[in-house]
């Protein structure tokens, strides 16, 4: 088993310096599809958030309980639906989304929608009520208060997205069914092909060292995407002017 | 012209609770006003209410002799909250937020907040994280935003509650310097001598009611309430 690790760590290495066209475009098919799937998802996420974090009203909690569940929504089965939809048969067909990166993007999109919700609806809900207060007796309209208790829990909305995020990045139910992108390379279908298939293809193939690079490459990125946001985060909270290797130095919190 | 304030018949419930019971008040500019009672009297729940933060159940309030809404009493007032709140941004940015809600320049922000910050004796205290400064320089800097927006209606819960001697006195000392016939200045306070030392008018309000109203000297020396007579002279736990 280690010799597996250790010759896929050289073979993702090797990936990552060879200018292999392919592999640099399903990297790239990956993270697109994922980051405009998840900002996509903020468009409406963010502003349900608000209302379910911030406001009252009748039915509330249950609406934030059916997001909460949605959480955990197994991927082939919102795939599974996905494919349902938008096939020829299906209420969006006539938008042509199967089988393309729109479709997979649009899934992901609606995978995550949960995620963001939830957690930023959490993050407001939690948020200190003063600060809404504060705003309000130094003269905030209601709009501005929302704005800045938002701008108040900026970071943990940021840490919903990240985990949207990652959550876009590891999915392979909707990659498989609504991209079918497990078809082999050459066809028409592996133009869908992102870091998650690819390793699912890889395992069909019997090629577990090139399906482990290909893994390691997937934690490089969820991982480099966490440390750099924990990294902004904390040069934030530093005094102006920022000190990089301050931040870089601490280990505790503050 | 000398500012006036006043509340009729205010009622607020919270759940079960009666917090304000048919309380009616009249304040002035020029005065300033000090509400003492044990915690739970109403006294919060009174400044919430004057804040506009707060809807009554009952009542209405007068400013200048006009009705006026929760929206507009949020405009000409501003509370000084017991517990200090900070946004995480630098005390600079915490004492600009009122005025660019206002659209002052950043020319005239920069020169308030200059001057604000002296007043409570910060004055090199812009660059610094708000959260990170301590409690007493916390309600220095709440005071500071509160005042440079020149409120009609200043407010204040608690001010120097679990502060330390030096800093109770600065606030007290800005608190004073505001005194002026347009400001009506209300302070709740369960300390007593903070009272005395500040208040011209002292109005004790007990199970959100208003038991006894009148000058800080004739209410100290000559109580016409029992349970005020008990609540001065310490025979009232709180």
């Amino acid at each position: 088993m280690p010799d597996i690790i250790i010759q896929a760590f050289q073979k993702a290495i090797g990936l990552i310096l060879s200018g292999n066209a392919e592999f640099y475009a399903t990297i790239y098919r990956t993270l697109y599809i994922s980051g405009v799937g998840t900002l996509l998802s903020c468009l409406w996420s963010i502003p349900i958030a608000v209302m379910l974090g911030l406001y009252s009203f009748r039915g509330k909690w249950v609406i934030r309980g059916l997001f909460n569940s949605l959480i955990g929504v197994p991927t082939v089965a919102l795939g599974l639906l996905l494919y349902l939809f938008m096939s020829r048969q299906g209420e969006f067909g006539f938008l042509h989304l199967l089988y393309t990166v729109n479709g997979v993007m649009i899934g992901q999109a609606i995978l995550v929608t949960p995620i963001i919700i939830s957690f930023t609806a959490s993050a407001l809900s939690a948020s200190d009520m003063q600060i809404r207060d504060l705003a309000k007796t130094l003269g905030a309209s209601s709009l501005r208060t929302d704005l800045t208790v938002m701008r108040e829990t900026f970071w943990s909305i940021i840490l919903a997205i990240t985990a949207a995020l990652n959550r876009g990045l590891g999915e392979l139910g909707i990659a498989t069914i609504v991209g079918a992108s497990l078809l082999g390379s050459g066809t028409i279908f592996s133009g869908t092909r992102v870091l998650t298939t690819s390793i699912a293809l890889q395992i069909n193939f019997g090629d577990f060292g090139l399906a482990m690079a290909y893994a390691i490459i997937l934690m490089i990125i969820v991982i480099t995407i966490a440390l750099v946001i924990s990294l902004i985060e904390r040069i934030r909270q530093e005094e102006a002017p920022f000190k990089v290797w301050r931040v870089l130095g601490r280990s505790g919190g503050q | 012209m000398t500012s006036s304030l006043t509340i009729q018949d205010l009622q607020k419930t919270f759940h079960t609770v009666k917090a304000l019971q048919s309380l009616s008040l009249s304040l002035e500019g020029g005065n300033i006003v000090a509400l003492i009672g044990v915690n739970g009297a109403g006294k919060s729940t009174l400044l919430r209410i004057i804040a506009g933060l707060e809807k009554p159940d009952k009542g209405c309030i007068l400013f200048n002799g006009e009705s006026v809404t929760d929206g507009k009493l949020r405009q000409m007032s501003t509370l000084v909250f017991q517990r200090t709140a900070m946004f995480s941004r630098s005390v600079y940015a915490n004492l600009a937020y009122g005025l660019r809600i206002r659209h002052q320049s950043e020319t005239e922000i920069r020169q308030k907040v200059t001057e604000a910050l002296i007043a409570v004796g910060l004055k090199s205290f812009e660059k610094r994280k708000a959260k990170k400064t301590s409690g007493g320089e916390q309600q220095r800097i709440s005071l500071a935003r509160a005042l440079l927006l020149d409120p009609k209606i200043l407010l204040l819960d608690e001010p120097t509650a679990n502060l330390d001697p030096n800093s109770s006195r600065i606030i007290e000392k800005t608190i004073r310097a505001r005194k002026n016939d347009d400001t009506i200045i209300v302070v709740a306070t369960h300390n007593l001598g903070q009272a005395k030392r500040l208040a011209d008018v002292v109005v004790h309000i007990h199970d959100g009611k208003i038991i006894e109203a009148a000058k800080t000297k004739d209410l100290f020396e000559n109580p016409q309430n029992e349970i005020t007579r008990k609540f001065v002279h310490d025979e009232i736990e709180f």
